[in-house]
């Protein structure tokens, strides 16, 4: 009795952990994505071709993880944890330096950066432990978790990459919020992280300070550091409510704009799609964090709350800090914009959690099988 | 694990408390999202109108296009100045990134000297409104195939088609001509002051001296442009459209070429000038400042050493002796001093002195000696003219005194500029006792009238002076404008323009006085005058006057030997002429430094002229300038 169902009641059962709206609204926006890239890159058929592969591996990585229950997921945080954590420590003391941080491990066969795991890992390890001490938390269960937190926070700033260690410390600080930390912790580290903001500028990098000066005064070094930032908003600025229209952006096909199919994309798609083009992109991402939000409200666990709300404020964030930082209202930061930029290992990271999303939203009725 | 663990209503109040948790998510979100559609807004609908003009700025750039420089011709249309196309290797320091690698990647390619690295720092240095700062003109074929296959990876890097200024002629016009040059942060100062900088977008020359800087406004022409799309690189992606520059006006000048090459050879190694008038219209036919230089030198800028070269040579080549240089006159103010004689009735033609060979005056042992031992005897005008006797002279100047001199003498033009078309022209000096008093705060001497009297002294005048003053004298009194440009064409036209002549002043001289002056200069240059060796033979009938100018005093026990004198301290020797002397048509003056007697060594020079000007024969090239050893004979 190895196949108790024809193949096509197979794969409606594994179908069945996908989320309908989460889906649309991600295809919606990967199909703006794919027009982007594709005259972003100068109508190359070959990078499409290869953001379709991208998509295509990230969708069947979401529909495994989609397929696998919340409890197992959970499960799976301490040990992933522990391995990212391990990376990141031998990262530390022998990681490949390129463009003055050490943040990249070859393992042969390529090289990437681990702190790409642990924004994985840690929001399962903490919601991990939240689940595990339900009912019994107590103050020191939030300092623990903060030193989880804290750990790879330290040795990502150390590489140093302050803007992705500030955003995987965001998501552990979400983890805590949602988890129920008490608003006067919460009050008390806002003003502890006002008051250290000189502390942090004098430890901060010739080049992290250039990126926070150039971000309140780009006109100052308009050929260097703030070149960047002069000609995103020039790119968004020109394309008006209605856009210059697709394939037709100026700034776009004559170079202005850098690393336009990946950490700069918005400022492709602003300059031909316009303000409009914009204000629908936006609402579609906030379709997709209201879906994840309505998901995390109904979830069965505490585990399963936990990371829909992490996972959703998270997809918020990195959108805002992208699109932030294209229009000149954030300093630069490494960050893609979730499911518009070129890149597979983005897009993967992504699906994970939004894979993590759907097996929660999916999970919901059925109980421990 | 305990995954339903606890009491029901702890997890209700647990579940309540996550969803106000998530509703502080919502309203942090809203507001972010808020912050992020204003500026959304304000970059794309309210500053919409700045940004489009920012982005349409990035992607055009208006590529000026500079007017080829107006040709220059002589009066037979054969070009003294011409352009031609060459690429040149040129970079943009502000697009170069890193500038000194982008030099040694080049270096690599092509072939670049010291002096190339040299010259283009300098021009960095000095580099103003230009964006691109030449490296390496005139590139052969292969080396435009090798760097423009290698520009990819040049940053700033361009080859560019630029005209460039060629002299074909060389030395023989440099001090008439001039040259151009790199406009310099003074001259562009200059040029944005007069609102003239719209003309020099895209050109990086301008006139530097001479005519080329005389007419620049003429030459110059105005810029086109071109409206390029670029890319962020700089580089062209397409052409929008195109605007035609106008190229600058032609220019036919007086000169000859011919009859400056033959002049300039008939120098040989002496130094001087030579400037030829029509006396019918001022027409400058030649004009010779001897030695000339290379003015191919400066077109793309000279190198520092040939520069200082130049500047410190003791021959002094920048130096335009023709219209810069000031000199006594010497014995060819004779002439001159004769018709203000005559008209002012200090003498008659017919009045006579005894010579006994020096003149003293009146209460004064001191002796102004004449050229000649023992004089002249029995001395006329006539005769003091052809055989240029000074005491006749000496008498002369005494008895018409410095205030009528001073009156007279620069109605011919002495003491002032004549106009000529050229930059830097002196006025020369007329010696006069207010003159010193101001100078030198010193009185007037009366030996200084003697002396003034033979063009010694305190007397100033350049070559072209004496030219313009000896002109008047062929014409009957008429000093004209001294002008090289005889015509222009403006550019698109086929159409020569020819330029007018202008009357500075009409000296109103009877013409009997002038016959008795011009029937004496004829026979200076038949035997019995002072210059009949250069004239022997002559076809046409000639008037001429010799000179010979002190360099240096010589002391009252003392006489003059050129062969114990060194070559500096020689007199200058003056000649002036004009032919045929019934109908002139042409008037010289030259002027050799430490030449000696004029008749000897300047009147072959000023005879050279005349047979090509009047017969159109050149010299066998036995007519050379050689200096002359016979003794002196003034």
């Amino acid at each position: 009795m190895n196949h108790p169902h024809p193949i096509s009641h197979r794969l409606f059962h594994i179908l069945r952990h996908l989320d309908g709206w989460l889906l649309a609204l991600m295809i919606a926006v990967l199909l703006l994505s794919s027009a982007t890239v594709y005259s972003a890159s100068g109508q190359s058929l070959p990078r499409l071709t290869g953001h379709f592969i991208n998509i295509f591996v990230a969708l069947m990585v979401l529909v495994v993880v989609a397929n696998v229950p919340p409890h197992i997921l959970a499960r799976l945080g301490p040990p992933l944890y522990a391995i990212a954590l391990l990376l990141l420590v031998v990262v530390a003391v022998a990681g490949e330096v390129r463009n003055g941080s050490r943040r990249w491990l070859n393992l042969g066969v390529g090289a990437f950066q681990p702190s790409e795991i642990m924004k994985v890992a840690l929001p399962l390890m903490l919601a991990w432990w939240f689940q595990r001490r339900e009912g019994l938390l107590k103050g020191k269960d939030y300092l623990l978790a903060a030193i989880l937190v804290l750990l790879p926070f330290a040795l990502i700033l150390r590489q140093p990459d302050l803007g992705t260690a500030l955003l995987i410390g965001a998501s552990g600080f979400y983890l805590l919020f949602f988890a129920g930390l008490s608003w006067r912790v919460i009050g008390l580290l806002v003003v502890l992280a006002a008051s250290s903001l000189p502390l942090v500028w004098h430890f901060m990098h010739d080049y992290q300070r250039q990126r926070i000066l150039t971000l309140l005064n780009p006109e100052a070094d308009p050929l260097g550091a703030g070149y960047h930032i002069i000609q995103s908003t020039i790119a968004i600025g020109s394309g008006g409510v209605f856009g210059k229209g697709w394939l037709h952006g100026t700034q776009t096909h004559l170079d202005f704009i850098p690393e336009r199919t990946t950490d700069f994309v918005f400022a492709v798609f602003g300059e031909e799609f316009g303000l409009l083009g914009a204000v629908l992109l936006v609402a579609l991402y906030l379709g997709i964090i209201a879906r994840g939000f309505y998901i995390a409200a109904y979830a069965p666990s505490l585990f399963s709350r936990l990371m829909a709300a992490t996972v959703s404020l998270n997809f918020f964030t990195y959108a805002f800090v992208n699109m932030g930082m294209v229009s000149g209202i954030l300093p630069v930061v490494g960050v893609p914009l979730p499911l518009m930029s070129y890149g597979g290992t983005a897009m993967i990271t992504l699906m994970i959690g939004f894979g993590i999303l759907m097996s929660v939203a999916t999970h919901k009725s059925l109980n421990k099988t | 694990m305990n995954w339903r663990g606890g009491e029901l209503k702890n997890l209700r109040a647990e579940l309540a408390a996550f969803r106000r948790r998530l509703q502080a998510g919502v309203v942090l979100i809203t507001v972010l999202v808020l912050i992020l559609l204003g500026r959304l807004y304000d970059l794309g609908v309210r500053d919409y109108s700045h940004y489009a003009s920012l982005a349409e700025s990035n992607r055009i750039s208006l590529i000026p296009v500079a007017a080829p420089r107006g040709l220059i011709y002589d009066d037979k249309n054969r070009v003294l100045a011409d352009n031609y196309s060459a690429y040149t290797l040129e970079i943009n320091p502000a697009k170069a990134g890193n500038l000194k690698r982008t030099l040694a990647e080049i270096g690599h390619l092509i072939d670049i000297t010291p002096a190339h690295l040299r010259r283009f720092r300098e021009l960095l240095a000095e580099n103003r409104s230009f964006a691109t700062v030449p490296l390496k003109s005139h590139l052969t074929d292969k080396e435009v195939a090798i760097v423009a296959a290698n520009l990819y990876r040049l940053p700033g890097v361009e080859v560019k088609a630029r005209l460039f200024r060629n002299y074909p002629f060389g030395d023989e016009f440099s001090h008439s001509v001039g040259y151009i040059g790199r406009i310099n942060d003074r001259e562009l100062a200059t040029l944005k002051q007069e609102g003239r900088l719209d003309d020099y977008r895209g050109s990086e020359h301008m006139g530097k001296t001479g005519l080329e800087q005389q007419y620049e406004t003429l030459l110059h022409g105005k810029p086109g442009y071109e409206e390029m799309e670029t890319d962020a690189y700089g580089r062209a992606v397409k052409v929008l459209a195109r605007v035609a520059p106008i190229p600058g006006d032609d220019l036919r000048l007086n000169l000859n070429q011919e009859m400056q090459q033959i002049a300039d050879r008939a120098f040989g190694d002496y130094k001087g000038a030579l400037v030829a008038i029509d006396p019918n219209n001022g027409a400058v036919l030649t004009l010779v400042s001897r030695p000339g230089f290379d003015p191919n030198l400066f077109v793309d800028g000279i190198d520092p050493q040939t520069w200082s070269q130049l500047l410190n040579s003791p021959a002094r080549p920048l130096v335009n002796r023709a219209i810069y240089s000031v000199y006594p006159p010497g014995s060819t103010i004779k002439p001159f001093m004769a018709i203000a004689a005559l008209e002012m009735g200090v003498r008659t033609p017919g009045y006579t002195i005894f010579d006994p060979g020096y003149y003293s005056l009146p209460g004064s042992s001191h002796r102004f000696r004449d050229w000649k031992k023992g004089g002249h005897g029995m001395v006329d005008m006539h005769k003091a003219i052809v055989v240029s006797c000074d005491t006749y002279f000496y008498r002369v100047a005494v008895d018409m005194g410095m205030q009528r001199m001073d009156e007279y003498l620069p109605r011919f033009g002495f003491g002032a500029r004549t106009g000529i078309d050229l930059p830097g022209e002196s006025a020369g000096l007329v010696p006069s006792p207010a003159w010193k008093e101001k100078r030198w705060h010193k009185p007037w001497f009366p030996g200084e009238t003697v002396i003034s009297g033979i063009g010694q002294g305190y007397w100033q005048i350049t070559p072209l002076q004496l030219a313009v003053a000896t002109a008047a004298l062929a014409n009957g009194g008429t000093i004209y404008k001294p002008e090289l440009l005889q015509a222009v064409r403006k550019s698109g036209s086929r159409v020569w323009q020819p330029v007018a002549p202008v009357v500075v002043r009409r000296i109103p001289i009877s013409a009997a006085d002038l016959a008795v002056v011009r029937n004496a200069m004829i026979d200076v240059t038949k035997p019995g005058g002072t210059a009949p060796r250069a004239f022997v033979g002559v076809a046409y009938p000639v008037a001429a006057k010799t000179g010979t100018a002190q360099v240096t005093g010589v002391k009252q026990n003392e006489s003059y030997d050129a062969k114990k004198l060194a070559i500096q301290y020689r007199d200058n020797a003056v000649f002036i002429a004009f032919a045929p002397a019934d109908h002139p048509r042409i008037a010289v003056a030259v002027l050799l430094e430490n030449g000696g007697h004029g008749g000897d060594t300047a009147a072959p020079i000023a005879r050279a002229v005349m047979d090509y000007y009047l017969l159109g024969k050149k010299p066998t090239p036995s007519i050379t300038g050689k200096s002359n050893e016979s003794p002196p004979s003034d």
